[in-house]
């Protein structure tokens, strides 16, 4: 029974709920003009959501709403923040390139917006089955946006696949969630952790439920050997797409991966850590060495985002061995870290595929690239900071990412840890090499076509700031670290 | 602002000015630009030394703010009586570099002269940085610049060298870094250089922290077997990135021996000590022999690089103020002459377009300016008492013969090979009949080149004949460094 009075406890939510609606009412069947007006709405409600984020996440408050389904700390806002800052850099990469293919439509608006909510309804959640809806909410949105282009084979090849595995992972999750509801009889996941403290449950049907969850949360998180369908949907979404997939939902799935295996399970952690350590090795070892191999640059940067998340879910791994429950929350925020400052990189870096694109012509291959610095030094220097923040080399963000995480496994003191940091080093040192290729290719190579690049301006100054942001954030990494410490300090003491 | 923070970031603001406004079609005023910025950027370095307090072993000029309150890591500077001398090296080398670049590069010259100015500050903040972190992002991010410089305006094969030179250096650095994640766990949550000089560390961790460290810094000096990487690149790399390769890149694992392995795992070091010893012997006499058959001119200087190297880590690791000074007067000397040497093959290579040497033959009959000049140069290199090159490697022998015969005898044959690859790449390039229709047409240096090669010339020989000013500044720091050595730091 949901009581009425604790509704305004999820005001953005609501808000973004009637605000999609209304973007989906005004855009259908709409002409171009009122098409304008419906996308600067959506631009225009997401940034007010994203002020709601903010001012909550300033009033740093823990409180437990409908009937404690929901919870409002400053993590959910931080993600959903982050989130809705990067649906809207998405928007406002996608509206050059949709329009000039003819696909932007009222139902790419309503159906981003929708998978918005999803994220933020289970960036929020305080129970299993708020978790599911929103993945569904979210996911649902995203087959459909996969298959936007709907006369194109590869797209919807894309698009089934996405649909088929994905459904199948939430189908895994699911199974696992009603394993540990059969074990503990609560879906609310404080009394699950409670309920799992008391140990008395057959041990086996939780390892059995737990490998399931874990399944399923590594499709989500795309990570090897759950993968497959990443460099396909990746390559075959419409690029637009491909960054509403790649950007916001990875802070989804970090944020599920924290409910319900940190909040909820951590009573497990002694057997969810391994397999996470095994995930993330296997991971870093398959995507940086597939993406060697790779001639087009959005399946290159799919298997880049696997090895990525490998690394960051290094960080959630120290979490039985760490001495005290600070050292395992270093390691947590060096992970939320990590994931916002890679979802702001591959904003930037499908960004700037869809800039490049014309009308007609998908600059998706590598050597689409060559010699973009003759021809637009602005861009490519800036697409060099983003691959040199890949690669994890200081001063930029991406190294501090990294080293936030390294320096997580090597507090708990133990060797494995010790010896886990040294592979993730080396296995990036694989991974410089590809994104060195890039700038290989903008810097070094001739370019085949001369032709200056004349991006449209909103999208380009976008570009400016993401690099920006990623050079910035690399300076001065402080003021986002202890962001993310705090929300994950308060969210491990509430 | 400290002067240190001014030496490091003028030129890197100037660098990404130059980056964002400059353009081929106004490469004049880039490069005027660029030759103020890199004067002014020298400028500044000027009151470090002329304030530096010779008597005081502390780090002067210290500035600290909070940079990543996170992890307790400042921005946090200072200079010794050691690091000062290569922040005015770096500065003065990128001085001769922007003025030898002046009409040779034509192509891309704001992102050439940018690429070199934001290196300049990056190299000066890895010597100023007395924080781990602040030094590790600035020892990293000079890779940046140098893999772009090599890569746009490298020889043929320069996409191999530029990959070559990022991912070696790059493999090396990352066991640094774990290494320096490592320290910060041990002392508490610190990333001051300092309170880790002081950490009590078991055997087994020194010694994994030694190798770490030299996994970093082996590559970058580069000692053999490690130091496959610096022929190819130089081979490729432009005049001006091989001379500040050379001058200051190279000094960087150098120094990283006397920031990091030697005071913060001193009983690993001496333990090991007879592994530097010998690898550093290996530079010396092996490399040399490498560099007495190679026919390229840019190789030979090269591998003459990495022997010289070699005399360095020697000096280090005999524990002896007059080895150690002696290896620190070696770096700086060597900064001047093989930034020289290579400037003086760029001479060579704008009007001839080959490093070959026998493509050459004669050149002093058709530009004897410039044959005296490379003359010069080339007695520094082989030692040549009253030269630069010979007070750093005469002291390092001396010390060496204290410390053990042999090894002394085996150091000093550097002198012999020295004299006989560069004395005889000097005959076939320089002396003999003019037989190559190339050479005869030869104009001789123009007033630019004069005043680049002159430049670097009056500082090798000053340093040759009055060498005092250098050692007075660094005494006290470098034995107070060998005094902290000498103490075990075993728990």
């Amino acid at each position: 029974m949901i009581q009425l009075t604790s509704l305004p406890i999820v005001y953005p939510e609501i808000f973004l709920l009637l605000m999609t609606s209304v973007v989906a009412l005004v855009g259908v069947n709409a002409s171009d003009a009122r098409l304008k007006f419906t996308f600067g709405l959506a631009q225009a409600s997401l940034a007010v959501l994203a002020y709601l984020h903010f001012n909550e996440l300033q009033l740093a408050r823990t409180v437990y709403g409908m009937s404690r389904m929901v919870v409002i700390d400053p993590l959910g806002h931080l993600l959903a923040l982050a989130a809705t800052l990067a649906t809207m850099v998405t928007l406002g990469f996608a509206r050059p390139y949709l329009k000039s293919r003819d696909l932007l439509k009222g139902e790419f608006l309503t159906l981003a917006m929708f998978s918005l909510l999803g994220i933020s309804v289970m960036v929020s959640a305080n129970n299993f089955l708020v978790v599911y809806v929103g993945l569904e909410l979210m996911s649902l949105s995203l087959y459909a946006l996969t298959a936007l282009r709907r006369d194109h084979a590869v797209s919807t090849e894309a698009a089934m696949k996405y649909f088929i595995l994905g459904a199948l992972a939430s189908g895994f999750l699911l199974y696992g969630l009603s394993m540990m509801y059969g074990a503990t009889g609560t879906l609310d996941i404080p009394n699950v952790l409670e309920a799992l403290h008391k140990g008395t449950q057959n041990p086996q049907v939780l390892t059995f439920g737990l490998v399931f969850i874990v399944a399923g949360l590594g499709f989500k998180l795309g990570l090897a050997p759950f993968h497959m369908w990443v460099p396909d949907v990746y390559q075959g979404a419409p690029t637009a797409v491909t960054l509403l997939i790649s950007g916001a939902p990875k802070l989804a799935a970090f944020g599920i991966t924290f409910r319900i295996l940190v909040e909820g399970l951590s009573g497990q952690a002694k057997d969810w850590e391994e397999m996470l350590i095994v995930l993330s090795v296997t991971s870093m070892a398959l995507g940086n060495l597939a993406a060697i191999a790779q001639s087009n640059l959005k399946r290159l940067l799919a298997y880049s985002a696997i090895a990525q998340l490998g690394f960051m879910l290094l960080g959630f791994t120290p979490t039985v061995i760490a001495i005290s429950s600070e050292t395992a929350a270093n390691g947590y925020s060096s992970a939320l870290f990590y994931i916002i400052t890679y979802v702001l990189t591959t904003l930037g870096t499908f960004g700037l595929i869809m800039v490049l694109s014309r009308h007609g012509f998908e600059s998706e291959e590598i050597s689409d690239l060559a010699g973009l610095a003759k021809r637009s030094p602005w861009i490519a220097t800036v697409m060099a900071a983003f691959m040199f923040s890949l690669a994890g080399i200081p001063p930029l963000v991406g190294f501090y990412a990294k080293f936030a995480v390294l320096q997580a496994l090597l507090a708990t003191g133990n060797p494995l840890y010790t010896d886990l940091a040294i592979v993730a080093v080396l296995l990036s040192l694989i991974g410089a090499y590809y994104y060195l290729r890039i700038v290989k290719t903008m810097f070094f190579d001739e370019p085949v076509d001369k032709t200056p690049i004349h991006g449209e301006t909103g999208a380009t100054v976008l570009l400016a700031l993401n690099g920006l942001a990623a050079i910035g954030f690399g300076l001065l990494p402080d003021g986002l670290m202890s962001v993310c410490r705090d929300a994950v300090y308060k969210a491990l003491n509430s | 602002m400290s002067f240190l923070s001014l030496a490091i970031w003028l030129p890197i603001l100037a660098g990404v000015v130059l980056l964002a406004l400059g353009r081929d079609d106004n490469a004049r005023a880039v490069r005027w630009f660029a030759l103020v910025a890199a004067i002014a950027a020298f400028l500044v370095t000027i009151p470090l030394i002329t304030g530096f307090d010779t008597t005081s072993a502390a780090l002067q000029f210290q500035t600290s703010l909070p940079w990543i309150e996170r992890f307790h890591a400042n921005y946090h500077l200072g200079v010794d009586g050691i690091s000062v001398w290569f922040v005015l090296l770096t500065a003065f080398i990128t001085v001769i570099v922007v003025i030898s670049a002046w009409e040779v590069i034509t192509e891309r010259v704001n992102q050439y002269f940018g690429a070199f100015l934001i290196l300049s500050g990056l190299m000066i903040g890895v010597f100023a940085a007395v924080d781990g972190l602040l030094f590790y992002t600035f020892f990293e991010a000079t890779l940046i610049p140098m893999y772009i410089i090599i890569g746009i305006w490298g020889g043929p094969n320069r996409i191999y060298a530029s990959f070559k030179f990022f991912l070696y250096t790059l493999l090396g650095s990352l066991l640094m870094l774990v290494a320096i994640v490592y320290l910060y766990i041990q002392s508490n949550a610190s990333f001051e250089i300092l309170a880790w000089h002081k950490l009590a560390l078991s055997m087994p961790a020194q010694t994994a922290l030694f190798f770490a460290f030299l996994a970093a810094f082996a590559v970058k000096v580069p000692m053999w077997p490690v130091h496959t990487w610096l022929p190819d690149v130089h081979v490729e790399a432009p005049t001006g990135g091989s001379a500040v390769l050379a001058a200051i890149m190279l000094k960087l694992g150098a120094y990283g021996f006397m920031r990091f392995s030697l005071p913060i795992a001193p009983d690993a070091s001496h333990h090991w000590a007879w592994l530097i010893i010998t690898m550093s012997l290996i530079a010396v006499v092996y490399i040399g022999l490498v560099a007495m058959v190679q026919t390229d001119m840019k190789k030979l200087v090269a591998y003459s690089s990495i022997a010289h190297m070699g005399f360095c880590t020697l000096g280090f690791f005999i524990f002896n103020s007059l080895g150690m000074q002696g290896a620190i007067i070696q770096m700086i000397s060597h900064g001047f002459v093989s930034a020289a040497m290579f400037l003086g093959i760029g001479v060579l290579y704008d009007r001839v377009h080959s490093r070959e040497i026998s493509a050459y033959g004669g050149v002093a009959n058709t530009m004897p300016m410039f044959a005296a000049f490379a003359v010069l140069f080339a007695m520094a290199n082989c030692g040549l008492p009253g030269t630069a090159g010979f007070v750093g490697e005469w002291m390092v022998i001396l010390a060496t013969t204290g410390f053990n015969f042999w090894v002394a005898a085996l150091a000093a044959t550097a002198l012999i090979f020295g004299a006989a690859y560069t004395l005889w790449m000097v005959k076939r390039v320089y002396f003999g009949p003019v037989t190559k229709g190339s050479v005869s047409r030869l104009q001789d240096i123009n007033p630019r080149e004069f005043l680049m090669l002159a430049l670097l010339a009056v500082a090798v020989l000053a340093m040759g004949l009055y060498p005092k000013p250098f050692t007075d500044v660094m005494q006290v720091s470098v034995d107070a460094l060998l005094k902290h050595v000498a103490q075990s730091k075993l728990i």
